[in-house]
């Protein structure tokens, strides 16, 4: 455990409980971000450049301003009144993904390896890319697109059903 | 060889520098001289930009523009500094205070953020990473952030609306500016912004052949990229998020003082910045124009570019009028991004075609097409005529 690793673990986890316990929505999406960004920094220490700035770009760019719209666009900020049901859920599903992520860091064993490989410069992301992983990268480039089209139909739409 | 040196006279500096300082401190001093020089050259670029700016504006407007402090006005700058430095700095009773505290300063630290990548001349960047486009971009991503915070941490309904424009601006543009900066990785193939501008050195006779502007795709590109740019970086005529006449200022109606300076300083230095990604994409970054020109060092070609592009910048607001709001969400999705898809497609065609005046025809057709097909429908049959005034005449 590095220096560098511990601040960012403590930015990370600090940003979470935030997160999680702030009583404000918005207050929680801006924790959440700094959250996201000490995450990043992880993938960053951990040599995987594309991977930290991506997660950056992606979760703070896009999901996290995507959240601070539905909560500026649906309703006003008070939070709603803690039901008890609701938190043993809560709990109950997050003890499940602990479990799940746990076991998987755990018997996979593979993780000197990992740090290893993460090192890899972005051509060698991009060259497996573009022959390993075609048919996924397609797929998902597909998808993109379709929902791409579709918003600016969606748009079209509107706009001739007002005039 | 002299002109090596004087090229290379900065570099030079630094790692005299850095040799003959203890050996425990060599990384930091080595880190500081990197990062201070752009701290103190870029802020001072923006105080002489807004002075030519209010300048070449009041000439536009048919006015004198500052011309009182110091020798032709030039001391301006100066004198805003001192007056924003000591005004009061006013924190409205219902804001929330630690996020009105920390958004102009996020805003200014992403913005300098992004400087870490651009190449100023030979040798001469910051952190020449493997992928530093998507540095770039992730560092612009965090700005919107730091806006939209300005905005709520204000509780100010002028201020919500200002930040809600601004993120749905520059969300909305991104997607043109990522796309059209893609062709250029397409070509280079490599995010790196050095490798960027190694592809596209070297000369044909005097012209510098390699240049990105100068292939269809690439013209294309470079003019879809700048008007994204111009969106991203709120500037007219895309300055709705700061519409005077309609919402005070926008986001930083309720900052004073220092605070708004740092807004001003934030904006200036992400024009800055975006127009010297356009640069590197596409202007062969500190490559001379011609070669018999490069006696001239790389450091000046890179500055001359930028104010080239700032210039046009301030060309550009003095000359159209603020679009309305939907006709700025048209543009970006219903024009822009059509347009950066076929430059895409057109880079990829001349990815693979043999060089020559066959293959700069054949790139230039769908994008030609696609903007005239694309023009023709989005005019839907009506016709640009001469405006009538009914009472203004």
């Amino acid at each position: 455990m590095t220096v560098p690793f511990l601040i960012l673990a403590a930015i990370t986890l600090a940003g979470a409980v935030a997160a999680m316990t702030l009583r404000k929505l918005v207050h929680c999406a801006l924790a959440l971000a700094v959250s996201l960004v000490g995450l990043a920094g992880l993938y960053l220490d951990l040599g995987a450049q594309f991977v930290g700035l991506a997660q950056v770009l992606v979760y703070v760019g896009a999901v996290v301003i995507l959240i601070v719209f539905a909560i500026l666009l649906t309703r006003g900020d008070e939070p709603p009144s803690p039901r008890v049901g609701r938190a043993v859920g809560g709990v109950v599903i997050s003890a499940c993904v602990f479990a799940v992520l746990a076991w998987a860091i755990v018997s996979g064993g593979a993780a000197q390896g990992a740090s290893a490989a993460s090192l890899a410069p972005i051509s060698d992301i991009g060259h497996a890319m573009m022959s390993r992983y075609i048919l996924p990268l397609e797929v998902v480039g597909l998808l993109l697109t379709a929902a791409l089209i579709g918003a600016v139909v969606i748009a079209m739409e509107e706009k001739r059903r007002t005039k | 060889m002299t002109t090596q040196a004087v090229d290379q006279i900065f570099v030079t500096i630094k790692h005299w520098l850095v040799f003959h300082s203890p050996g425990v401190i060599q990384p930091a001093v080595s880190l500081l001289l990197s990062v201070l020089p752009l701290l103190i050259i870029f802020p001072s670029l923006f105080a002489v930009t807004t002075v030519l700016e209010r300048k070449g504006l009041g000439r536009m407007q048919n006015r004198y523009g500052p011309n009182r402090v110091g020798p032709y006005g030039f001391l301006q700058p100066l004198a805003d500094g001192i007056k924003a430095l000591i005004k009061e700095d006013i924190v409205p009773i219902g804001a929330d205070k630690l996020v009105h505290f920390l958004a102009p300063l996020l805003l200014v630290m992403t913005a300098f953020l992004e400087y870490a990548v651009i190449p100023v001349g030979r040798n001469m960047v910051v952190a020449d990473m493997d992928s530093a486009l998507v540095f770039f971009f992730a560092a612009g991503a965090a700005m919107e952030v730091s806006i939209f915070m300005a905005g709520w941490g204000s509780r100010n309904k002028y201020s919500l609306l200002g930040a809600m424009r601004a993120v749905a601006q520059m969300i909305s543009y991104e997607a043109p500016l990522i796309l059209s900066s893609i062709a250029v990785v397409m070509i280079a193939g490599s995010l790196s912004t050095t490798t960027i501008v190694e592809r596209q050195s070297g000369f044909w006779g005097v012209w510098p052949y390699h240049w990105y502007v100068f292939t269809p795709w690439g013209m294309a590109g470079f003019i879809l990229f700048m008007i994204a740019a111009t969106a991203e970086s709120n500037r007219s005529p895309f300055d709705l998020p700061e519409a005077e006449s309609e919402i005070i200022a926008g986001y930083f109606t309720e900052y004073s003082g220092f605070k708004f300076a740092l807004f001003f300083l934030g904006e200036y230095l992400g024009m800055f910045a975006i127009s010297g990604l356009a640069v590197t994409l596409f202007l062969g970054g500190w490559a001379a124009p011609l070669s018999f020109l490069t006696f001239i060092p790389s450091w000046i070609w890179f500055f001359a570019k930028l104010m080239a592009l700032i210039a046009g910048f301030i060309w550009i607001r003095g000359t159209l009028p603020r679009l309305r709001m939907d006709q700025l969400m048209n543009f970006a999705w219903k024009f822009m991004l059509p347009m950066t898809l076929v430059v895409i497609f057109s880079a990829g065609i001349w990815r693979f075609m043999p060089s020559g005046v066959v293959r700069w025809v054949v790139c230039a057709i769908p994008i030609v097409l696609l903007y005239v097909l694309l023009g023709r429908a989005l005019m839907g049959g009506r016709k640009l005529e001469k405006r009538t005034y009914r009472f203004a005449e």
